[in-house]
């Protein structure tokens, strides 16, 4: 069983990154996947952030209780729920938007400048894609091509290429941040 | 009873990622519901919005109505009209439904009422769960009446049970809820929608006897009586008030005796055909967990952390919560150390299975007033207690 | 649409619109309701209605109570709800032509926010409203039509609140049809009924009628005779007349006539043109009449 964290501010997609990975699992990569979200004033401010439980069995309780996937899109969100991650957790960040404090324990961490790759992409609405990318290929919890799959009906359907686009530019950083940790190691 | 296949118009059949408000909408549709009169309130809105997107490219209605008591009454005019209807709503509007709930009884209305439960009393937490209207859903209009009530504990059981919900009304002739949670209903899970082909889809108990013979209030074999709609030249009168088997007001003691027992009856003599509920490791348990809705998925946490513990723990889901299941409950209370019975509110089905196991074996609530579940540990706790 | 078999030659002209086997009714002798009552037969008698396409809805009341006697599919629902009852049937099954017919308590106290909204959705359907200033059946309390210094049992120093001038709100709220008469004008009231029949839309018809038994008695006005009376010297015929004007002081002047009669589509009609526009092809039209 995988508790995942994805949190960022309103507006950054942060919903859809749980909602394209719980479908991704469980209707593609035929594993369960349990997906909440932060309700109430919480989700109209600041921070705001959306769970999902992976597992190969039917998932029972349906929160997560201590994430070992923590995605953070914006400063407040790393500030509120990096503390919540387990110990041997991995925390994926935004490298421009989040100013992170030496990873405790034995966290790891990765950075990924997303925001910018998708201006680059032309739109900074293209970030969670590049950051749903670079997770899929850093926590290796659903596949790349069910990730893919899912995507119809979550992005608008003219904007579906270039989505598929944002994700495999993430997908291929993360990638690319693995080996160059692989060789550190 | 005339069983026919889901109009396949109104089943997007195939495998989704729902949340089970969605599902709700989903359920409904594929059982045949054309009419959905509601109002906004979280947590259930979704499910409005859902039936708004979707109705137009099926044929039906949806109405925004001025407030919950306009939607219920609508919903029982429509019935009447001859349409499948459903309303949603939270407690705030399920309180306003209350007068009219009892009218549906009265009249012997087919319709479904989703209530997804937040926290109260009043306004109390509008976009956190809760479980607080368990009591109410039985007993909330005056008098002495009869309804069904369902608990799903997923977005699947959310589209299973709206169907099953639509079902039982038409067999019965008397209002279902689906007694949901905000849990449940803005979770999202996969939701597998069968073909329409393999949904099976309840008619109305429609009359086609001789028009000078039809009585609207005459019970059946099966006590439940047969129904007209308005326009079929029937000419027939139906009213809140106490009435015979013509439907018509006549104000004694007599016949309030037979037109209140009719009411019960039909559901309380039929309830081994409605009660449905889920048994895990019950034979040789000492303890049972009673639960429904999110609560069973959390309390199935602690029941596994005890059976590591090595205790003989058992649970039963309902799920049909009315009805209740007495007849079982009686027979475990027999067996059993300790029944365990988590809840989001301060005791409300617990009371239920104190009163059906009758003092043979204890009933040991694990309350919270709603706003999160429980926390596993919790019950957990209680089940070491009462395995003792 | 008449089918003339449903309409066989009356012994008594309205035995085929009443329910017989329930009467005697429950109205006091001298009670305006049942005036009001044979101008509705009347006017079905003589409109070309299939029956069995016409339904009537009532709240609960002295007026609530007229659901029960006429022979059509009729729906005694609970206070204050019969035009949300009444939305219900008319869209479920849109070839129905639905009558809401109760009192003012009813349809303008615990039941006028589903009055002014049925009004703007201009909701097909005939509201006939029998006005006797009170909540006749709990006991003669005050109600919103209550004229001011009329006394009731709510109000037994008098009443200080200002009442609802009925057509005006209807008027205000989008009705297509509007109408007040007193149960003094039988043959006016039938022909606003036959006409609201045809019409398509909201419509109002307010009928004022004596409550002997109570707000007479307690405003000791007499018997039906008298009120009749004053009606008859009180009543302006004034159709067409400004709504802002009609307003009903305690044995007042009342202007009555036909104040509203236009053409507005209807909420079903407004659905299927709009959902058209939007949707194309993909909309699957609901309850047009070939
Ligand atoms: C919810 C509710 N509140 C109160 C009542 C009691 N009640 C019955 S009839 C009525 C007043 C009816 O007045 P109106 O509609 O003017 O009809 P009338 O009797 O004057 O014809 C009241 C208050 C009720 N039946 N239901
Ligand atoms: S109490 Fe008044 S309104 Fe009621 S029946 Fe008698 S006279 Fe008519
Ligand atoms: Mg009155």
């Amino acid at each position: 069983m995988t508790e995942i964290q994805f949190s960022g501010f309103g507006g950054q997609g942060i919903i859809r990154c749980g909602l394209i990975t719980g479908k991704a699992a469980s209707l593609y990569d035929n594993k369960y996947a349990t997906m909440t979200q932060s309700f109430g004033p919480e989700a109209r401010g600041s921070a705001c952030s959306s769970q999902v439980v992976v597992s190969q069995d039917r998932v029972l309780y349906p929160y997560i209780t201590k994430p070992e996937l923590l995605v953070s899109i914006s400063q407040d969100a790393y500030d509120k729920y990096e503390p919540e991650l387990r110990e041997d957790g991995i925390l994926l960040i935004d490298t421009d938007l989040v100013k992170a404090r030496p990873a405790r324990g034995k966290i790891k961490m990765y950075g990924i400048p997303s925001t910018r790759l998708a201006e680059e992409l032309g739109n900074r609405i293209f970030t969670n894609l590049v950051m749903l990318g670079f997770f899929t290929a850093i926590s290796k919890v659903v596949t790349p091509e069910a990730m893919k799959k899912a995507l119809p009906g979550l992005v608008p359907q003219r904007f579906l290429d270039i989505n598929i686009r944002a994700f495999d530019q993430g997908y291929q950083y993360g990638l690319e941040t693995l080996s160059k940790d692989q060789k550190k190691s | 009873m005339k069983k026919v296949k889901a109009d396949p118009k109104g089943v997007l059949t195939g495998a989704h990622y729902l949340d089970g408000d969605f599902a709700i909408a989903e359920g409904a549709l594929a059982a045949g519901c054309r009419f959905f009169a509601g109002y906004p309130i979280t947590p259930s809105t979704e499910t409005a919005e859902r039936f708004a997107e979707r109705i137009p490219f099926v044929g039906g209605i949806f109405i925004q109505m001025e407030d919950e008591i306009a939607s219920i009454t609508a919903l029982i005019g429509a019935a009447w009209g001859g349409r499948k209807v459903m309303t949603v709503t939270s407690g705030p509007g399920f309180s306003l439904m209350m007068e009219n709930i009892g009218l549906a009884c009265m009249m012997e209305t087919p319709l479904v009422i989703a209530n997804v439960q937040r926290g109260g009393p009043s306004t109390g937490l509008p976009t956190l769960v809760g479980q607080g209207d368990m009591m109410q859903v039985r007993w909330g209009s005056h008098g002495d009446y009869q309804i069904i009530a369902l608990s799903p504990d997923s977005p699947q059981e959310c589209f299973d049970l709206t169907i099953r919900a639509f079902n039982l009304s038409e067999i019965y002739r008397v209002p279902v809820f689906i007694m949901a949670d905000e849990c449940v209903g803005h979770m999202h899970e996969k939701v597998v929608i069968p073909p329409a082909d393999q949904i099976e889809v309840v008619e109305r108990k429609w009359y086609d006897g001789p028009k000078d013979k039809y009585l609207p209030y005459k019970p059946d074999k099966d006590l439940v009586p047969f129904m007209v709609k308005a326009g079929d030249g029937y000419r027939f009168h139906t009213t809140g008030l106490t009435h015979d088997e013509r439907g018509y007001p006549v104000i004694n003691a007599e016949c309030q005796d037979w037109n209140v027992r009719h009411l019960s009856d039909k559901i309380t003599k039929n309830a081994d055909k409605i009660i449905k509920y889920e048994e895990d490791q019950i034979d040789k348990a000492d303890v049972v967990v009673i639960s429904y809705g999110i609560t069973s998925r959390v309390a199935y946490r602690a029941v596994q952390l005890a059976r590591k513990a090595g205790i003989k723990v058992g649970t039963l889901r309902l799920i049909t919560v009315w009805p209740f299941p007495e007849k079982r409950i009686a027979e475990l209370a027999k067996k059993v150390k300790a029944f365990v019975v988590p809840e989001l509110n301060l005791g409300q089905i617990v009371h239920e299975v104190e009163r059906c196991s009758a003092g043979q074996a204890p009933a040991v609530l694990v309350s919270h007033c709603g706003g999160w579940v429980h926390d596993p540990e919790d019950i957990l706790k209680a089940i070491k207690e009462a395995a003792k | 649409m008449t089918k003339e078999t449903e309409r066989p030659e009356p012994k008594n002209p309205v035995e085929d619109f009443l329910r017989m086997d329930r009467i005697p009714h429950i109205w006091c002798s001298g009670c305006g309701i049942g005036v009001v009552v044979s101008s509705f037969t009347d006017a079905l008698r003589k409109s070309s209605f299939d029956l069995n396409k016409l339904a009537i809805v009532s709240g609960i009341g002295c007026t609530g109570r007229v659901a029960g006697y006429i022979k059509l599919d009729s729906f005694h629902s609970t206070h204050g709800r019969p035009i949300p009852f009444a939305t219900g049937l008319k869209l479920a099954n849109p070839e129905l032509k639905v009558v809401v017919f109760s009192g003012d308590g009813d349809i303008f106290g615990i039941g006028g926010n589903h009055f002014i909204h049925a009004a703007r959705r201009n909701m097909d359907m005939v509201v006939i409203c029998v006005n006797n200033f009170n909540y006749a059946m709990t006991g003669g309390q005050v109600a919103p039509t209550s004229p001011t210094d009329a006394n009731l049992s709510t109000a037994p120093y008098g009443n200080f609140e200002h009442p609802f001038s009925l057509p005006y709100l209807a008027d205000a709220c989008g009705a297509s049809y509007v109408a007040r008469w007193t149960c003094l004008h039988i043959r006016r009231v039938t022909k606003s009924i036959q006409e609201a029949l045809d019409k398509k839309g909201f419509s109002l018809i307010e009928v004022i009628a004596p409550c002997v038994t109570l707000y007479a008695r307690r405003n000791r006005l007499g018997d039906g005779l008298n009120l009749l009376k004053y009606y008859y010297d009180n009543s302006v015929i004034q159709h067409g007349a400004d709504t802002r004007t009609l307003d009903i002081g305690y044995q007042g002047k009342m202007i009555v006539g036909k104040f509203i009669d236009r053409e507005r589509p209807t909420f079903l009609e407004s659905m299927n043109t709009h959902m058209k526009k939007a949707l194309g092809d993909k909309y699957v039209p609901y309850g047009e009449q070939p």
